[in-house]
Order: C-alpha cells, then sequence, then structure tokens
C-alpha cells in the first residue's frame, strides 16, 4: 500500500538541465554568465594588449597637465596655461548653458506650436503643421548648419553699422546689434561689484574722473553679486509663496479669500529691486568701437546657431507632445467642470492642465534630454561644448583617446541617469491614486 | 361653432412655402470662413497673423524661385545669368549646384560607367520590401524577398557572387538543422542547434567554399570600395541596413529586460541604459577612435561596417524601450491565457504577446526609425561623405564657394520625403490595424 503512495524518487539526470523548467533557468543564466565573462574578459585583454603595444598606459593624470589651447567661449576663468581637467569642466558648463537656453526656448515655442495647432483656425492649425512636420522630418544638423551658414554669409559686417547713413541698424533701441560676427546684447554691470575686479574698476574710474575724462569704462560684475541677486530674488519668491499659503488658509477658514496679488508682486519686486540698486547696476550697452563691437555680452554664431536649432527642432517634437497631452484629457472633463459653474481660465487650470500635465511631463523631460545629447551637434559649428574641448582637442593633443572617450561617455550616462531618476520620483508622485 | 371658428382665424396657409436659401452668412464659403478663421477677435488676429507670414515668406521665396538659374558652371555663371535678366545676384536661385553635382550627391564617389547597379539594387529593394509593407501582396513573394539583401549587397559592393549565395546558404543550413534536429533531439536542441551550426558553417566552411566555386565559374562583377560610396545612397544604405538589423535586435532586448532570469534581466538593462545615455556622436567616435583597441591586434575592418553596427546597436536600445513600452501596456491576462493554454515561452511570446505589442508600439518604431535616418548624417564627422559632408565639400570648391540655401534646400526635401511617408505609412498601418480588430 505505502509503495504506491510513495512519489517514485528520480535520480537527477543531466537533460534535466535542459528540459526541466525547474533548472532550465539556472542553466540559461550561467551559460549567459559565462558568455558574458567571456566577452569581457576578451575584450579587456586586448585592450591591454593593444595598449602596450602602442607603448601607452592606462592613467587620468593628463587631467592636471597644461591645456595649451585656447576655448574662446567660457564661463569661468580659463587660459591656456589652465589644465585638462579645467577645460573639460569649461567645455561642460558650456553644453549646459546651451541645453538650459534650448530647453527654455524649446519649451516656448513648443507649447505655443502645440496649443495653436489645436486651434479651430484652419490657417493657423495648418501653418503650425508645417512647422511640426518640416522640422522632425529634416535633420538637426542640417538646420544648425544652414542658420549658422545664414548667421556668417547674410548678416551685416560690423563696418556696415558705421556712418550717418549705416546700412544696417541696431534693434531695441540700439541695444542689440545682429552682425556675422555674431550677436552683440546688454550687460548688466555693478558699480558696487564686489570682488577684486569691482575694486579696481572703482579705482579706475575715480582716477579717470579726476583725470577729466568723459567715458569711463562700464562697471564689472562678478559671480558673488549675482548669487545675492538671485539669492533675494529666490526668498522673497518664497516670501510670496508664503503669502499665498496664508490666504489659502483664511479662505478655508472664513471662506473670504484676501487679495494677494499686490503684496505678492511688492514682495518679489521690490527686495530685488533694492539690491540691484544698492549694488549700483548699471546696464551696458554694446557700442561700435574699432572694426567691431565692444562691451556688451557677445553671443557667438556657433552658440547663436546651435541654440535656435536646438530649439526649433525639440520645439516641433514638443508641440506634438503638449497636443496629445491636451487631446488626452476627455471632453467630459471640460464640460464637468462648467457645469460646476467654473470659469474657463479656472477650468484650464484647476481641471484641464493637471491632468494633462501628467501625459505631457515625462515625454518631455526625454526630450531635454535629447536636447542635451543633441547638443553634442555643436561639432558641426565649432562651439566649445565638452565634447569638443575633452573629447577633441584634449584627445587630440594628449593621445589619450581611451581615457577621453571614457570620461566624456560617463559624463552624458550620469547627466541621463540622473535625469530619468528624477523623472521617476515626478512620476511616482502624480500617478494616479486608485484603490 | 364653426362660424366662431371662422371668425378667429383668418388665415389658414394650404400649401408648403418653397425653401429659402440659408442667410448668406450661414452657407458656404462665408459661413466657413466665419467659423474657421474670423470665429473671434482672437481668431481674428490669428489669422492676419498667419496671413502676414504666409505673404512674407511667399513674396520672398516665388520669385527666388521664379528666377532660378538651371544650367551654370559655377556660381559666377549663376549671377551673371541673373544679371542678364537684370536682377542681383540673391534675386534667384541657382539650382544649377544640383544639376551640376547631382551624380555626386546621390552616389558619392561610385564609378561613374557603374551607376546602373546601385540603381538596379535599390529598384531590387523595392520589390523586395514591397510584399512585407503591404499585405495585399501575394504571401508567396515574401521568399523572393529574403534574396533581395544578398542580391542587393553583390551589386553594390560587386565581387564575386557566391558569397552572398554561400553566406545565404548559411541561413539555410540553421533553418534545416532547427526542422531536423528539431524533430529528431526536441524543440530546444533544434534551437541551439540552429544557432550555432550556421555560426560554424560560416566560420569554416564559406570561406574555401567561395574560394573553390569561384575558382570554377567566377561570376564576378568590378569590386567597389567603400570610401567610394557616399551621398544619399550611403545614407539609404546606413539607415536601411540600421532599421532592418536593429528591428530584431531591440525585440530580443526588450523581453531580455522583461525576463525574470536575474543575469539576463541585468545585462538587457544595462545595455539598453548606457547605449541611451551617450549621444549617438559620441559612439560613432568610439567606432572610428577606439574600436581597434577592443579587437584583437591587427584587425581592422571597414570604417562603413564599424557605423552600421554602432547604428544598429543604438537604434536597437531605443525599440527595447518602444516594445517594452508595447509589452508593458498589455494585460497581464494575455500572459496569464498563455500560460494557461500550456505554450512554452518561445510559442506564448511568438504567437500572443508579441503579435499584440508590436501593433501597439508601431508609431514609436517608425518614429525611431525616422530618428536613426536623419541621424545618418552625422557620419560626416567621421570622415563619410554623406550628403551634408558633400554639401560641404561642394562650397568648398572655387565654383560653389558662397552658396548654401539650394543645397541644404535639396538635402532637407529629399530628408524630409523619406521621413514624411515612413510616418504616413505608420500612420496608414495603425489605421488598417485598428479596423481589423473591430
Amino acid at each position: 500500500m505505502s509503495a504506491s503512495t510513495d512519489v517514485p524518487k528520480e535520480s537527477f539526470r543531466l537533460s534535466q538541465l535542459i528540459y526541466d523548467t525547474r533548472y532550465r533557468s539556472i542553466t540559461i543564466q550561467v551559460i549567459a554568465l559565462v558568455l558574458l565573462i567571456g566577452a569581457l574578459w576578451w575584450l579587456i585583454n586586448n585592450t591591454v594588449q593593444n595598449l602596450e603595444t602602442l607603448g601607452k598606459d592606462f592613467d587620468f593624470g593628463f587631467l592636471t597637465q597644461p591645456a595649451g589651447y585656447d576655448i574662446n567661449q567660457r564661463l569661468i576663468e580659463y587660459t591656456s596655461q589652465s589644465t585638462h581637467g579645467r577645460a573639460a569642466i569649461v567645455g561642460i558648463l558650456n553644453t549646459m548653458l546651451v541645453a538650459i537656453l534650448g530647453c527654455a526656448l524649446a519649451t516656448v515655442l513648443g507649447v505655443i506650436a502645440g496649443v495653436l495647432r489645436l486651434s479651430k483656425n484652419w490657417l493657423v492649425n495648418n501653418l503650425m503643421a508645417v512647422y511640426v512636420e518640416g522640422f522632425r522630418n529634416v535633420p538637426l544638423l542640417l538646420w544648425i548648419i544652414l542658420i549658422f551658414a545664414v548667421m556668417t554669409e547674410s548678416m551685416p559686417r560690423p563696418s556696415d553699422f558705421r556712418g550717418d547713413e549705416p546700412e544696417a541698424t541696431m534693434f531695441l533701441g540700439d541695444s542689440v546689434a545682429v552682425t556675422n560676427r555674431g550677436v552683440y546684447i546688454p550687460r548688466i554691470g555693478f558699480e558696487n561689484s564686489i570682488g577684486p575686479a569691482g575694486a579696481t574698476w572703482r579705482e579706475e574710474s575715480t582716477a579717470a574722473i579726476e583725470a577729466g575724462e568723459e567715458e569711463p569704462a562700464e562697471p564689472p560684475s562678478s559671480l558673488v553679486d549675482w548669487l545675492i541677486v538671485l539669492g533675494v530674488l529666490g526668498a522673497s519668491i518664497y516670501g510670496a509663496r508664503w503669502n499665498t499659503r496664508r490666504a489659502n488658509a483664511a479662505q478655508e477658514a472664513t471662506g473670504e479669500r484676501p487679495t494677494t496679488w499686490h503684496v505678492n508682486l511688492a514682495l518679489i519686486v521690490l527686495p530685488t529691486l533694492a539690491v540691484m540698486i544698492a549694488l549700483g547696476a548699471t546696464v551696458a550697452q554694446p557700442y561700435l568701437r574699432g572694426f567691431n563691437f565692444a562691451e556688451g555680452i557677445h553671443l557667438r554664431n556657433s552658440l547663436i546657431a546651435l541654440w535656435l536649432a536646438l530649439s526649433l527642432y525639440t520645439g516641433a517634437f514638443i508641440a506634438e507632445i503638449v497636443r496629445a497631452g491636451i487631446l488626452a484629457v476627455s471632453k467630459g472633463q471640460t464640460e464637468a467642470a462648467n457645469a460646476l459653474g467654473l470659469r474657463p481660465g479656472r477650468t484650464m487650470s484647476l481641471v484641464i492642465l493637471p491632468q494633462a500635465l501628467r501625459v505631457i511631463i515625462p515625454p518631455l523631460i526625454s526630450q531635454y534630454l535629447n536636447l542635451t545629447k543633441n547638443s553634442s551637434l555643436a561639432i558641426a559649428v565649432g562651439y566649445m561644448d565638452v565634447r569638443s574641448t575633452l573629447g577633441g582637442i584634449t584627445i587630440n593633443q594628449t593621445g589619450k583617446e581611451l581615457e577621453g572617450m571614457l570620461l566624456l561617455g560617463l559624463f552624458y550616462l550620469v547627466l541621463s541617469l540622473a535625469i530619468s531618476a528624477l523623472m521617476n520620483v515626478y512620476n511616482n508622485s502624480v500617478k494616479l491614486k486608485e484603490r | 361653432m364653426s362660424e366662431t371658428h371662422a371668425e378667429t382665424t383668418r388665415f389658414v396657409r394650404t400649401e408648403m412655402l418653397a425653401e429659402q436659401d440659408p442667410p448668406i452668412t450661414e452657407k458656404g464659403v462665408v459661413k466657413w470662413t466665419r467659423e474657421n478663421l474670423f470665429s473671434g477677435w482672437l481668431n481674428v488676429i490669428l489669422t492676419l497673423l498667419s496671413l502676414y507670414v504666409i505673404y512674407a515668406v511667399l513674396s520672398a521665396l516665388l520669385p527666388w524661385f521664379a528666377n532660378s538659374v538651371w544650367t551654370a558652371e559655377s556660381l559666377e555663371g549663376c549671377r551673371e545669368a541673373l544679371g542678364e535678366q537684370g536682377l542681383t545676384g540673391h534675386g534667384g536661385a541657382c539650382f544649377s549646384v544640383i544639376t551640376e553635382r547631382w551624380n555626386q550627391l546621390i552616389f558619392g564617389f561610385y564609378p561613374t560607367e557603374l551607376y546602373w547597379r546601385p540603381i538596379l539594387a535599390f529598384v531590387i529593394f523595392l520589390l523586395g520590401i514591397a510584399p512585407v509593407l503591404f499585405q495585399s501582396m501575394p504571401r508567396q513573394a515574401l521568399w523572393a524577398s529574403l534574396t533581395a539583401p544578398f542580391l542587393v549587397y553583390w551589386l553594390i559592393w560587386g565581387g564575386s557572387l557566391w558569397g552572398p549565395i554561400i553566406t545565404a546558404a548559411g541561413f539555410g543550413v540553421g533553418a534545416l538543422a532547427y526542422v531536423l534536429v528539431g524533430k529528431a533531439a526536441g524543440n530546444i536542441v533544434g534551437t541551439i542547434s540552429a544557432i550555432l551550426l550556421p555560426i560554424l558553417f560560416w566560420l569554416f566552411v564559406t570561406g574555401p567554399f567561395v574560394a573553390a566555386l569561384s575558382g570554377v565559374l567566377p561570376l564576378e562583377i568590378t569590386k567597389v570600395e567603400s570610401n567610394d560610396i557616399g551621398g544619399f545612397m550611403l545614407a539609404l544604405i546606413i539607415g536601411i541596413s540600421g532599421i532592418i538589423l536593429s528591428l530584431p535586435l531591440g525585440i530580443l532586448l526588450a523581453l531580455g529586460r522583461q525576463s525574470h532570469l536575474f543575469i539576463i534581466n541585468k545585462v538587457s538593462v544595462a545595455f539598453i541604459e548606457i547605449i541611451r545615455g551617450v549621444p549617438l556622436i559620441v559612439w560613432l567616435f568610439t567606432a572610428s577612435l577606439l574600436l581597434n583597441y577592443f579587437l584583437p591586434p591587427g584587425t581592422n575592418f571597414d570604417l562603413m561596417l564599424r557605423v552600421i553596427i554602432m547604428v544598429t546597436l543604438f537604434a536597437s536600445a531605443y525599440i527595447a524601450e518602444v516594445v517594452r513600452g508595447g509589452l508593458a501596456a498589455l494585460p497581464k491576462g494575455q500572459y496569464e491565457a498563455a500560460d494557461a493554454l500550456g505554450l512554452d515561452y518561445a510559442k506564448s511570446m511568438r504567437l500572443i504577446i508579441l503579435p499584440q505589442a508590436l501593433k501597439i508600439s508601431i508609431p514609436g518604431i517608425v518614429n525611431t526609425f525616422i530618428g536613426l535616418f536623419k541621424d545618418t548624417t552625422l557620419v560626416v564627422f567621421i570622415g563619410l561623405l554623406d550628403p551634408i559632408g558633400l554639401s560641404n565639400a561642394i562650397r568648398a570648391t572655387t565654383e560653389w564657394n558662397g552658396i548654401y540655401w539650394e543645397l541644404f534646400i535639396f538635402i532637407g526635401l529629399m530628408f524630409f520625403i523619406f521621413c514624411y511617408s515612413m510616418s504616413r505609412y505608420s500612420i496608414f498601418l495603425e489605421k488598417k490595424l485598428q479596423r481589423e480588430h473591430r
């Protein structure tokens, strides 16, 4: 009796490794692991051998050696005597600069185009369709090169601005000059600038005034000045939000909402204005001196071309995302909001947008990421981004391809992973809270 | 009663009135214009703005196109021809740069007397791809499609026909092994041998076989080096190979990322994230600068092949993410139903999961393909002569120095035609599949 209920004891057979689902997954994984380790070993072994034959070693010492090349656009102090590491940081900052400018402009363009694409106006609707399809279906590289070519070959020369009847004029009340060498825009300087540059300027200008010269140089601005201004601005915005929260609490308690906008406006504008005046802010406009424009900020053609092309191109993609997001909110939501008696503006801000944003934000952020990665096309116009400094000139000068490309890849990888991580946090926070 | 009634009712209409036209503002063009263009003050402003933009663009472009010169030898000649019409140098387009350099823009430096080969290859490609794209074509034609890649390769690069034939035979060996060994020793052993045998075949049998057969019957046409291939031909070769190769790889990666097997899952995730996190241009530089470090000393292979491999890997990571989205969007019941039917992993994927998941992911996949095709322009940075590289070269010559709009419009238009037709095809496919589903 007992023998028939006993499960027959199977001895383990080798074929079970393949045919038995209990063991098969382990077999497959072990094989995969062996193949992976083998492949990695093969690659590393080859690399070591090749490096030996070439007589190269694998170290990052070159980052502390002097770079010996110039970077025409820099956000921090840099000379050709600085190290390769600093050149890489200058490049990273330039990449971030064009990425941030591009993301801002692309969002504005994309939102406008996306909303207009939904307009009932046939003409506007189709015009936006032409923009979106035109930019989405033509390579970004072509746009960058085209805008660069237009900027360098079709814009007036600085000398065209000269004379009583110049061929070209500056825009916005003589403050912006568009030339074939780039765009010159006004700059804000601080008379009481904090730091060595400010002190030197004050000494020099007092000397100049005593000597009776008419036009002393425009005052400089330092990073500290801007940090102070931005800090005050941030604190004021925080104060304004506190005021709004107080108004919300009052509304909850009494049903009456105190008017907030004038207090908010004063809270934001007044302290910032006061700090700017205390620092002695002056606007330095570009003007023609010699063969070129002096003063103001010089935006090079490379930056302008890259910035505009990236923004227009990514803007077309963002337009489609915005359109899809708004279409994703069902019409019943609008109707329900109307039935509740909400005004159109409040319907938009309280009902449609929160739901549309849930759909819009994730692909929007991945477009920002694409824009940042696409900024490596800077190579086409000679903009000195991280690929041109660390991944370009530094590699050429030191012959450290392996290390340079590794660092470059790592920079982009860390950036992408960090942004994806942020996006996941956001996605979790806006996920529909169900059950 | 009737009398009082007669007094109160003075008039009763006995016949119908003829139908009247709707008011002029409520019909035809006027109504359409009012509703679509002038329905509110904001719309009026937008309409006027758009009209101004259209006017500005057209008034600049139309004369420029109308006065264009198509037969000049250089930009100088172009300006002269325009001057004879009484126009300034910028009064008309100079499309003669396109007619003059047409062959170069399309074929690069491919030998002139062999132009018929890429053209024939393109026709064969179109014939081969048609049954894949349109289901109304006879299904048997798919077998003919399988031979197209080998024929196209042979026509473009030349050499002996035996190479492609024997390589194709390798796939035949694989299929044969799958059927025969699968019957004899079970499905899994069949699959393994279907992967291993062709590889062994290509490694050890192909070389001597090709040499022997070419000795008997050469079947050879002139060889063309990859360096000579350029222009839109290059963009198409890289783009199409990338598209065809990256789809299966992307699906495998997506399945790997969904897999419960720890190592396979983590390897797929790492591969996908690393590839996607770094711009293509960095990968292309890796292919041209670093690949020699990773391969055994002394290996050196075609730059174009390296680019195709890199572009394929790059696109496959993006496709993997798109397909993963499709897989995740399927209701869990589909997976469970497949299990309940007793299907094994391969069958459940092939018959139930993937057909549905791929259908959902079609728009994303086609978008990735469009991106890939546009990204082929980046090869200019590692020294391949794609259309943009050629346009830079043309602009650097003395004849055409200073020309840019005409070239860029032409190149942009060509890319637009390819990419736009791809996106239209994706919409067509989506609609067709939706109809079938109902």
